[in-house]
């Protein structure tokens, strides 16, 4: 049993009590709510007659079915009836609670995983819910992050609390010099390749090692977002330096002696160097290549430059779903994934809708027009990401090279809004879901990659290695 | 500190699932096959019903093939789910296990579940029992091939019931005391302990002021 990890520590300072079934009930620091998982919990306070317990401890924005398209925006009603009430809704619950909330006409508005962090909500030795899977991503600042159900979503507004399971905790150790080219996506992408869609469930995932430490607050994040597509629930990454720069200055975050106070309990919470794991895995990206996947699950994987898997050569298991992936993504077994045609090309998300993803992406799209016939997006993860961009000329490097620029949500990553692949299109993308119909037409095809490796593919209408490309250093 | 068990209504009590079964094959069964995305554009939890593998079970016209074991009249109100690894990876949608109850679900039997997906099935009382791979198939194999087989699933006793034949299944602790103690809906449970969560909250150095 794990002892002494940032997990331990954390999850004993927010335990509440032990409930009847034997779960814990844990204080929640931070809830981010949005419009899609919220609807039914506030109705059913409502009808039980409870108020919200801790307004404060809530920050509530929209993401999911929002239009990303700059001429609507701004129109109220939105275009789509249900998506406006399940947005008016959200409008109406937060008001009436007193929960601050980051609407369409905020600046601070954006996806919950990119808002949190930009505002300074997500902070180290915390423990974030979220009615989203990809809730984890604020692991990267040392939070025990994690998604809910929506019922659990009903919990936390009414007690601040959620009834919980502890994990094992696995330590992920990265090392390796990660060579030109490839970033924390592909880290990312290898790790699910190499431990499976479900080598996590039961356990905690504690990113480290040299690689890790190195990378910035963006990538540490990329890293966590995707661990529940490893199956594990929770992912998080120590706190550091590199940490605390990122939080210093940030709207939530205390200023001054207050912020030395603050960041002296951050400093506390990471794990010991004699902490105790339920399990060490080490994963080597010396030679790393870009990783695109081939298949209909993220961990159906490889280096774009080396061959798909024939199903015969993968194990037993694995096969029949391969021959059934591979028959959906047309991808030819044998043959690298690159030169496999593209239709569209969508930088954004959660995973990789950053600053400086689009930072990376635009060293590859500076110059190169997006290929003929495709349609490219370029969706920011949150209106603070979208600002600072346009701020420095980046949305001119997109837009210029043919790119759609547009206002930020979750977009087509799931297509909840009006942004969906059409038919059979494919689609190099750097979300974090390929699984069939994910990206709104269950013909369409998702090839997962990084930011910079879908400029690539824009550029050349069909997946392409990046190190061909000059990007003067942007991803080294 | 613990908290004994408050007494529930004999109805909220899951004890036991009998009835037939239905099998959905497949191991990595995400959360999006189950109930797409665009059915979640709802402020309610109403028609979720129509939903459970909505695109599975249609042609590219958008019509019912009938081939998928939802639509197979020998299925119809069968109750007990029987599917392989990792089943409801992906999103946290609590529509999934909704959309399958509506739909006649009340326990699935899997060689194993995603945490999430597991977690929201216990929120709404509904039994997630995990069984090794040869065990799964026996029961594939059997409701496939006599549909009117009756199936019980024996949440205290971990044990799934067939025919005079009797398997051991794994329900995790927590689901099983929630499920028999009848305390699976939480929300009263846990805010009944306001003023000890207010005293872990006043304990934490980043929680400013204690509401």
């Amino acid at each position: 049993m794990s002892d002494r990890t940032l997990y331990d520590k954390v999850w004993e300072r927010h335990k509440v009590r032990e409930l009847p079934n034997g779960q814990d009930q844990l204080f929640v620091g931070t809830h981010l709510i949005h419009e899609v998982t919220s609807p039914q919990p506030f109705a059913e306070l409502r009808e039980r007659g409870i108020d919200v317990a801790f307004p404060e401890r809530n920050v509530a924005t929209t993401d999911h079915i929002v239009p990303t398209d700059p001429e609507t925006r701004d129109d109220r009603p939105l275009a789509d009836d249900s998506a406006e009430q399940m947005l008016s809704a959200l409008e109406q619950n937060t008001e009436e609670a007193g929960i601050t909330f980051y609407g369409l006409n905020s600046d601070r508005q954006g996806i919950a995983h990119v808002m949190g962090p930009d505002v300074g909500a997500t902070q180290p030795g915390t423990t974030i819910v979220c009615g989203d899977s990809h809730t984890a991503t604020h692991g990267a600042f040392g939070a025990v992050a994690f998604g809910i159900g929506t019922s659990q979503v009903r919990d936390v507004l009414a007690s601040g609390c959620v009834a919980a399971d502890k994990s094992d905790v696995r330590r992920v150790e990265v090392t390796g010099e990660l060579p030109d080219g490839t970033v924390a996506k592909d880290v990312i992408l290898k790790i699910i390749g190499d431990l499976g869609v479900d080598g996590g469930v039961g356990y905690a995932y504690e990113y480290g090692g040299p690689t890790v430490a190195r990378m910035a607050m963006e990538g540490r994040m990329a890293v966590c977002n995707m661990s529940i597509e490893g199956g594990a629930r929770v992912g998080y990454v120590n706190p550091d330096e590199t940490t605390y720069e990122y939080l210093r200055g940030r709207e939530f975050v205390p200023e001054g002696r207050a912020f030395d106070e603050r960041k002296r309990y951050w400093e506390s919470v990471g794990s010991d160097d004699d902490a105790v794991y339920d399990d060490v895995v080490e994963v080597d990206v010396d030679g790393l290549a870009p990783m695109v996947t081939w298949g209909t699950t993220p961990g159906q994987v490889a280096p774009v430059d080396e061959p798909v898997p024939a199903p015969a050569d993968l194990p037993a298991d694995e096969r029949e779903a391969a021959v059934a992936a591979q028959e959906h993504t047309e991808v030819t077994p044998g043959e690298p994934i690159a030169g496999h045609p593209v239709d569209v090309a969508f930088i954004g998300t959660c995973t990789n809708g950053r600053a400086s993803d689009f930072r990376q992406a635009a060293a590859v799209v500076e110059g190169h027009e997006v290929a003929d016939g495709v349609r490219a997006l370029a969706v920011p993860g949150s209106t603070t990401v979208k600002r600072t961009l346009e701020e420095e000329g980046v949305d001119r490097v997109f837009r210029d090279a043919g790119w759609e620029w547009r206002e930020a949500g979750c977009s087509m990553c799931l297509a909840m809004n009006d942004d969906a692949l059409r038919g059979d299109e494919r689609c190099a993308s750097s979300s974090n879901r390929n699984y069939v119909g994910r990206q709104g037409s269950n013909d369409g095809r998702t090839f997962l990659m990084s930011p910079a490796m879908v400029a690539a593919a824009a550029v050349e209408g069909a997946v392409a290695d990046v190190r061909e490309f000059d990007t003067g250093g942007v991803l080294r | 500190m613990t908290v004994e068990a408050p007494d529930a209504p004999d109805d909220l009590r899951v004890t036991r699932v009998a009835g037939t079964g239905v099998a959905v094959r497949g191991d990595d069964v995400d959360t999006d096959q189950i109930i797409p995305a665009r059915f979640l554009k709802s402020t309610t939890w109403e028609g979720l019903d129509e939903y459970a593998f909505y695109d599975n079970r249609r042609d590219d016209d958008g019509e019912i093939t009938g081939d998928h074991p939802f639509d197979r009249p020998e299925h119809r109100g069968a109750s007990v789910l029987v599917v392989n690894e990792n089943f409801g990876c992906g999103s946290s949608r609590e529509h999934a296990p909704r959309a399958l109850r509506r739909w006649g679900v009340e326990a699935i039997v899997g060689e194993s579940f995603a945490e999430i997906f597991a977690d929201n099935c216990k929120s709404l009382g509904m039994v997630a029992a995990e069984a090794p791979p040869g065990v799964v198939a026996e029961l594939q194999d059997l409701v496939e091939e006599n549909p009117e087989a009756g199936l019980e699933v024996d949440v205290a006793e971990e044990r799934v019931v067939y025919g005079g034949n009797e398997v051991d299944v794994h329900v995790d602790e927590a689901m099983r005391e929630a499920l028999i103690q009848g305390v699976w809906d939480t929300t009263t449970l846990m805010r009944d302990a306001l003023d000890e969560t207010r005293e872990v909250a006043r304990d934490l150095p980043y929680v400013e002021e204690v509401g």
